[in-house]
């Protein structure tokens, strides 16, 4: 079973990711599945009358504000990494955060890597699903890179707004 | 110039923790040499020709005496005992071990230094004009603005895979010494009609292989708003620059594809959300940062106008270092003077640890302890009384830093090329060596007048040779060194892009080649007029016939 980083622990994943050419064929009615984007527009209705709990994900390519209007469908909105240079993710994280008011988790899936999580939990990311090959309890520590931080994220206001002489 | 307090200092000792373990862990073979490169690429770390290059950020060209200690030190104990400055006021080191580099970060931590994003697909350091604060045309002073940019920009989470790198540079003043439209952000300080303080902002300027000049997309952007501004330009840059091809994934591609005017919608679209959030800048925190920008003690002078008259017509040598290297300052009784990188013989922008030294001493003594340096590759002292510039200039030319260039033909702006750079298609160095020999006679040098002269080794254009009055390129031709002439560029206010004079030339050409487009020039000049005017106004046509006449 593959082990993923929620909320600062490895956890054991219960979650099933579907591949992007995923069908309804076939699908459990009461495992909790993350579904590529194509599968939740086209069968968004039999999707959510299943009994096990939803989610989506999004390749880097695909946009938050395709599902903006319909967030309170998914307990999780995992982002794809498809090479962890392609930032265009964490844009999407902070504005699911903080435009759109995402509570549910938002975990990192794909070429997802320790030195990349400190900024990722910044942009609002709660989960991250470590790249196969390594192992997530030594990924842990990514997230304790830094203690101070300048800017706004998701997570807090500005240094200058807290900042104490 | 601005002092880390517990905050600052605790963000760069965070930094040499996470860096020393990232080196340990790819030496130990616990991270890739993919995974690593974009790691130590963010750390200023090239894997270079012969050895690792380490780039060291400075702030807007800022330095203290202290911190010029700092770089001495680790010339001598890390380097071949000297650095170099780059065209991006920073400066590197082309001899460090990899597994020195932590070591070399932590010495650099105890100076308030770091390398932080000096290279890789982010926001690189902020640049702005060598003479801010001191120089008598400026209207703001872009050091705080500076400096609340460098604050906003060093790890952002969400802009640090970016499509490419990211360049903002900033001015306040009625000449644009920084060069802002060839940035990716360029932002010029100004006063509205009721005196508020905003920016105009420029987007999608740059150079390398499509230079091109930037689109001013917003002409007043009230200060408070600076943040959430470039934020917004950010992430739509972040969101929708391309990713698929490195060569069109500058923000610049992206601002020509929508056009400047849906580029700029888009932003404000995403503004309208950020704007008046928890990034908007508050007086207090622009007082905070001001406060390590006032003026320094200045004494009540007065100009030295006769006695420097006097002083010039004994000395003709001061008198030629004082028309080239001093520049007037807004306070009477001071002058900026500029020490030259680029005596003949020495790769421009080479600096030794013990002319490093020296420097930190000069500037104790003459300046307040400051320095800058200028993305022309040289070091300014920006606050030398009038009264003890003779002086000083004694003491520069023991030094070597006395060649009475600035602004010159000799006065080259050059990248370090094929001798240091693994990307150049052919050496740099060597061609400006061969050109200040060329124009050694500092009377014909001087009768040339102002003259831009840059040279790149490939298309990154690091010597900015776009924008040179004459530009070089070196070109890799079936596996040959050449080198493609360019004239006509200009990085000041009236920004303009060389044009291309024909086919290209053999290394041994070049020097001659240069002979005959400064001999047009000196031929077709009318008065007092400078190369780029002249140039402006008989177009490339003549130059062409010159050069290429003499290959038939």
């Amino acid at each position: 079973m593959q082990r993923i980083i929620k909320n600062g622990q490895v956890i054991d994943e219960t979650w099933h990711l579907l591949d992007k050419d995923a069908t309804l064929d076939g699908l459990s009615n009461s495992d909790d599945l993350i579904v590529p984007l194509a599968l939740w527009r086209e069968h968004a209705h039999a999707l959510k009358v299943r009994d096990g709990g939803l989610g989506v994900w999004l390749d880097s390519d695909e946009e938050v504000e395709e599902i903006a209007e319909e967030l309170g469908n998914f307990k999780v909105i995992a982002l794809n990494f498809p090479s962890f240079t392609d930032g265009r993710h964490y844009s999407s994280a902070r504005l699911l955060r903080e435009r759109y008011g995402y509570q549910g988790e938002i975990r990192a899936i794909g070429d997802v890597l320790r030195d990349q999580l400190f900024f990722m939990q910044r942009c609002g990311f709660d989960a991250f699903a470590i790249r196969a090959d390594r192992d997530p309890h030594d990924a842990l520590q990514g997230l304790q890179d830094f203690s101070v931080c300048y800017q706004a994220a998701a997570d807090q206001a500005p240094l200058f707004r807290r900042r104490q002489a | 110039m601005y002092v880390y307090d517990q905050y600052d200092q605790h963000i760069i000792e965070d930094r040499v923790r996470q860096f020393r373990d990232q080196t340990r862990r790819y030496l130990a073979g616990e991270l890739s040499e993919e995974e690593f490169r974009p790691l130590r690429l963010q750390n200023g770390l090239y894997v270079q020709r012969y050895a690792p290059m380490l780039r060291v950020a400075v702030p807007y060209g800022l330095l203290s005496s202290r911190q010029l200690r700092k770089l001495a030190q680790i010339a001598r104990d890390y380097d071949k005992g000297y650095a170099h400055i780059s065209t991006r006021q920073n400066v590197q080191f082309n001899w460090p071990e990899l597994e020195d580099v932590p070591e070399i970060l932590a010495e650099l931590a105890t100076a308030q230094m770091h390398a932080i994003q000096t290279s890789g697909n982010c926001i690189r350091n902020t640049t702005t004009d060598q003479f801010a604060g001191v120089a008598h045309d400026e209207l703001v002073d872009p050091r705080p603005w500076c400096e609340i940019i460098r604050q906003w920009s060093t790890f952002h989470p969400e802009f640090a895979f970016l499509p490419r790198k990211f360049k903002i540079a900033v001015n306040g003043a009625v000449s644009d010494r920084a060069a802002i439209e060839v940035h990716d952000i360029g932002l010029e300080a100004v006063r509205n009609g009721t005196g508020e303080l905003g920016f105009r902002v420029s987007v999608g300027g740059g150079l390398g292989r499509t230079p091109i000049v930037g689109s001013f997309i917003n002409e007043f952007l009230p200060w408070q708003h600076l943040l959430t501004y470039l934020d917004a330009v950010l992430r739509v840059y972040n969101r929708y620059g391309r990713r698929d091809n490195k060569f069109k994934a500058r923000i610049k591609i992206l601002v020509k594809a929508l056009t400047p005017e849906v580029f700029a919608e888009r932003v404000n679209a995403e503004w309208a959300h950020l704007k008046d959030g928890p990034s908007t800048l508050t007086e207090a925190e622009v007082e905070r940062i001001s406060r390590c920008f006032v003026d320094p003690a200045y004494q009540a002078l007065e100009d030295q106008d006769a006695t420097l008259a006097r002083l010039d017509a004994e000395h003709p040598g001061f008198a030629r270092w004082r028309a080239r290297n001093v520049v007037a300052h807004k306070k009477p009784g001071y002058a900026a003077v500029t020490l030259s990188l680029k005596p003949t013989g020495t790769a421009p922008g080479d600096i030794t640890d013990k002319q490093l030294d020296a420097l930190a001493e000069l500037a104790d003594r003459y300046s307040f302890g400051e320095v800058r340096n200028s993305h022309e590759q040289n070091i300014i002292l920006a606050d030398v009384e009038q009264a003890r510039l003779f002086e000083l200039w004694g003491e520069l030319r023991e030094l070597g830093f006395a060649t009475p260039n600035v602004g010159l033909l000799t006065d080259i702006i050059c990248c370090p090329g094929g001798d240091y750079c693994s990307l150049a298609n052919a050496k740099s160095i060597p061609i400006a060596e061969a050109i200040q020999r060329r124009f050694d006679d500092l009377d014909y040098l001087f009768d040339i007048g102002e003259l831009d002269l840059n040279i790149s080794g490939c298309m990154n254009a690091c010597g900015h040779h776009h924008v040179g009055h004459i530009g070089i390129l070196g070109v890799d031709k079936k596996g040959a060194e050449f080198y493609q002439v360019s004239l006509g560029g200009s990085a000041s206010r009236d920004a303009s892009l060389g044009q291309i004079l024909g086919p290209s030339f053999a290394q041994e050409e070049m020097a001659e080649v240069i002979e005959k487009i400064v001999t047009v020039y000196v031929e077709k000049r009318v008065e007092d007029e400078r190369f780029i005017d002249t140039f402006r106004r008989i177009g490339i046509e003549p130059f062409k016939e010159r050069v290429y006449a003499a290959n038939h």
